[in-house]
């Protein structure tokens, strides 16, 4: 058992050593650190805040952004905002899609279906780009996985436009942004208060919208999020229970040859 | 290989076993005297084979979904965490499982540090091992591409142009590895197809593995050779099965902890960006595994130096059987050199952390010195160690006690005549 | 081995069988998702249904369409079709459906291209029955896609379909 509590010891090592790295990758300003819903071991996303991100991302984001790894019917998929099947229809119906070639060998638009992916806002990367002064906004369907910090660092940036420091010289098109790698960002602070009208009455502050977009991003990012949860509890009991069994049964078995294991 | 005469009870086990000795190599497995010593580093072997077929087994079924092209790579990984039942579950398995399987590596082979385990008759168990540790690397950095993210196309980038620092033939070289003037999709396709192959490869040499390691049988935590089957074995099965289970399951209580818990924090972010070649991330490291090579790799500032440097670093490991002099395997009785396996550890962690690190300033310092030191240990330190140290009494067998006084070369002397009388 | 077996008991400790159940009930549930997974996923799943415009199709034409991707036959039926297929007496099949059944509006008929013996596509205009004849192993079907003759088993299978206007059918 002395070894096991060596052993135990080791891996705390090691592990302490894995998050030296992922804190040393950390930029000037410490993060705004948020309460999230959906961290702790039975963390779960807050539906309504879901619901009121997609309203912010597709007036707000959309229009740069896109989300190409998902599809329309995602929408309406358990563990996500969980929109109803006809309000994620009618969301579908908004958008057009190509699709083709009909028998004609014509390609036609027609309206989305929940089968389609989300439609982009540009064609191509080179289009995103030339559109946006030479900044490709980056697609935003693991951007919560694509950035050291998370949802927290999302959540900063919206959060982080600021004055610039005397001294720091901005081009045009440049913004100051404190949580911003290298503090420049190129977006200009797409939030301000009742950019957007809420359904359900919840005030459009800014700091509201940059949660509620914050948490449909975790969402888009980590889909299966909630399943992830709820099945790794169960694991972790089921192993513990186990564990607790087999470590029995061995004391029984190697009290056979009466020696301490 | 059997230890004993074994004939199955039944007719048709004893017809089969006539024609194909299935039953006798089962026996023998389940009858394998063991020492009964062996503390819960022992269990790591067992861990290790469980490992590797899981990642198989997951691997094949990710292999099911996947599409090794550089436009879809990216998009069918997505469609596996998001579409496929259970996608997400199985590739977090896979990725994290590739972390848990080199934890489980690494103290395999601190243990067998740390207990003389590589020493006579254990070196070709030992050099195979060192073996499949290469494969297993080439396997995981191979996998890390597979996403095509931006660290795994850098990290392609930058592994590949280390054989660009060979004279004359280097640009040729790294050409026919990209099969393209660039890490691109025919570089993807290619490694996808020996991502497949290389853990088959490594099962094969793990058979290898455990048949040479039945042929002298365990080492122990007091490294004397014991005679077997006697007072101080136990037959694997049930004792050391049951064992191996318990730590098995600690071990799968951490797995599942990072799997659905912080699948991602193992990772690196930067690979959640579809691959680009036109931007390089601020900051390329490779993952956590490979980072006390990639430290000596860094600390070296010539090219073509520094890369033979990182190969020699695991080289230098294959020979230890021959740098090692001292006859006395375990550790608990080299007072030295005791204090010198924990520099050594200590000196690996350092690596691996700066290896993480930028390479400038106190890192680089650091590195240099740390590269110096593990080299220096396993050519200066342990060669001389074995003739000069002092090593406390070896005991005659596991059960006895201490039977002090003798000194301890003439007693593991004494202890391999007393095997071969047998 | 002498010192050990000796001891072994004869009969299994209780909580050694209890582990051994509570593991084996692990292993099943660790099977489960690695089967699951070879499902059609979420992405398939969606792909359900499929719209497909008839307004071109003259009377004794067929189209072919890719549904779920398998191909789906849509005839526009003659009026000696139709009356041939509702003549035949059932007991003369071998798989007896109606043809009201089959095609609720006579003038077309709806079924999957995929012969029931071993799931090649049957020609159109063929065989003994002047429909579909496969061409794998001779199955003869009738103008109402039933099998006539020949090793298949059963008549063409006919999908979920509705008209959504007289122009358009969506299958599935």
């Amino acid at each position: 058992m002395r070894s096991l509590i060596k052993l135990s010891f080791f891996f705390i090592l090691v592990s302490s050593l894995f998050c030296t790295k992922v804190n040393a990758a950390g930029d000037q300003h410490d993060l705004l650190e948020v309460d999230w819903s959906f961290k702790s071991f039975f963390g779960k996303f807050d539906r309504a805040s879901l619901q009121r991100g997609y309203q912010v991302y597709t007036e707000v984001c959309a229009s740069c952004h896109s989300l190409k790894h998902l599809s329309y019917r995602n929408l309406a998929e358990k563990g996500g905002p969980e929109f109803t099947e006809l309000e994620a229809k009618a969301i579908a119906s908004n958008f057009e899609v190509i699709d083709g070639p009909n028998s004609d060998g014509e390609m036609f638009e027609r309206q989305a279906k929940l089968s389609d992916k989300f439609v982009m806002p540009y064609a191509n990367v080179q289009e995103a780009i030339a559109a946006n002064g030479g900044a490709y906004p980056p697609d935003m369907s693991v951007l919560v996985k694509a950035r050291s910090g998370g949802a927290n660092y999302i959540y900063s940036v919206l959060m982080g436009y600021d004055e610039p420091p005397a001294g720091m010289e901005l081009d045009d098109g440049v913004y100051y942004n404190k949580y911003m790698y290298g503090n420049k960002i190129k977006m200009s602070s797409p939030l301000d208060d009742d950019i957007v009208e809420y359904s359900d009455g919840t005030k459009a502050t800014v700091d509201q919208m940059a949660r509620d977009v914050t948490t449909f991003l975790q969402w888009t990012a980590e889909p299966h999020l909630e399943t992830r949860h709820k099945l790794g509890f169960r694991v972790i009991i089921y192993l513990s229970v186990l564990t607790i069994l087999v470590y029995f049964s061995m004391k029984k078995i190697w009290s056979r040859i009466e020696t301490k294991v | 290989m059997s230890d004993h005469e074994y004939t199955p009870k039944s007719k048709v086990g004893k017809w089969f076993n006539d024609r194909l000795p299935l039953l006798t190599l089962a026996n023998h497995l389940t009858d394998y005297p063991t020492p009964k010593n062996l503390n819960y580093w022992w269990t790591f072997g067992g861990i290790l084979t469980f490992c590797l077929i899981t990642q198989i087994i997951t691997g094949i079924v990710l292999g099911m979904h996947y599409v090794a092209h550089a436009d879809l790579a990216f998009q069918s990984v997505e469609h596996i965490m998001r579409d496929v039942n259970y996608g997400w579950l199985i590739r977090y398995v896979h990725a994290n499982g590739a972390s848990m399987f080199f934890l489980a590596v690494y103290i395999h082979i601190f243990r067998s540090l740390y207990y003389g385990s590589y020493k006579s008759p254990r070196e070709v168990i030992w050099i195979i091992g060192m073996l499949i540790y290469f494969l297993m690397m080439a396997t995981a950095f191979m996998g890390y591409v597979l996403p095509w993210g931006q660290m795994s196309f850098w990290g392609a980038t930058v592994i590949t142009n280390l054989f660009s620092a060979i004279p004359l033939v280097g640009e040729s070289i790294t050409n026919w590895l990209w099969g393209g003037y660039s890490v691109d999709n025919p570089t993807l396709t290619r490694f996808f197809s020996l991502h497949y192959l290389f853990p088959f490869l490594i099962l094969g040499l793990v058979v290898l593995h455990i048949w040479a390691l039945h042929v002298p049988g365990n080492n122990n935590p007091i490294g004397i050779d014991i005679k077997k089957p006697s007072k101080d074995t136990v037959p694997f099965h049930p004792y050391i099965v049951i064992k191996d289970a318990f730590a098995l399951l600690i071990f799968l209580l951490i797995f599942a902890f990072f799997v659905f818990f912080s699948p991602n924090i193992l990772g690196h972010a930067d690979n959640y960006i579809e691959a680009n070649p036109l931007v390089t991330p601020a900051h390329i490291v490779p993952e956590w595994y490979l980072l006390p090579f990639y430290a000596i790799l860094r600390s070296v500032p010539d090219k073509l130096l520094g890369v033979i440097a990182m190969f020699a670093a695991i080289f230098v490991l294959v020979i230890l059987p021959w740098l090692d002099t001292s006859k006395v395997r375990s550790t608990v009785f080299r007072p030295i050199y005791k204090q010198f396996y924990w520099f050594l550890v200590a000196d690996v962690l350092i690596l691996g952390y700066v290896g993480a690190m930028p390479a400038e300033g106190i890192y680089l310092l650091i590195a240099r010195v740390a590269t110096a030191y593990y080299f220096a240990h396993f050519l200066i330190i342990l060669p001389f160690l074995g003739f000069k140290e002092k090593t406390t009494p070896l005991p005659m067998s596991i059960t006895e006690p201490i039977l002090g006084g003798s000194p301890d070369m003439a007693m593991a002397k004494n202890n391999s005549n007393f095997k071969e009388k047998l | 081995m002498s010192e050990s077996e000796k001891k072994k008991p004869n009969r299994r400790d209780f909580i050694v069988t209890a582990t051994t159940a509570a593991g084996a009930v692990g292993v099943g549930a660790v099977v489960w998702p690695l089967v699951d997974q070879m499902n059609p996923d979420a992405s398939v799943k969606a792909l359900a249904s499929t719209e497909v415009d008839i307004s071109a199709v003259e009377p004794g034409q067929s189209i072919t369409v890719l549904w779920r991707g398998k191909p789906v036959f849509i005839k526009r039926r003659t009026k000696e079709e139709i009356e041939s297929a509702r003549a035949v007496d059932l007991s003369e099949l071998k798989h007896p459906e109606k043809d009201e059944d089959r095609a609720k509006n006579p003038e077309w008929l709806v079924m999957l291209g995929v012969c029931t013996h071993l799931g090649c596509v049957p020609l159109n205009d063929k065989g003994d029955y002047g429909a579909w004849f496969c061409p794998c192993h001779g199955s003869h079907y009738d103008t109402s896609g039933r099998i006539r003759k020949g090793p298949a088993p059963t008549n063409m299978e006919v999908p979920k379909y509705e008209f959504v206007n007289s122009n358009t059918i969506k299958i599935g």
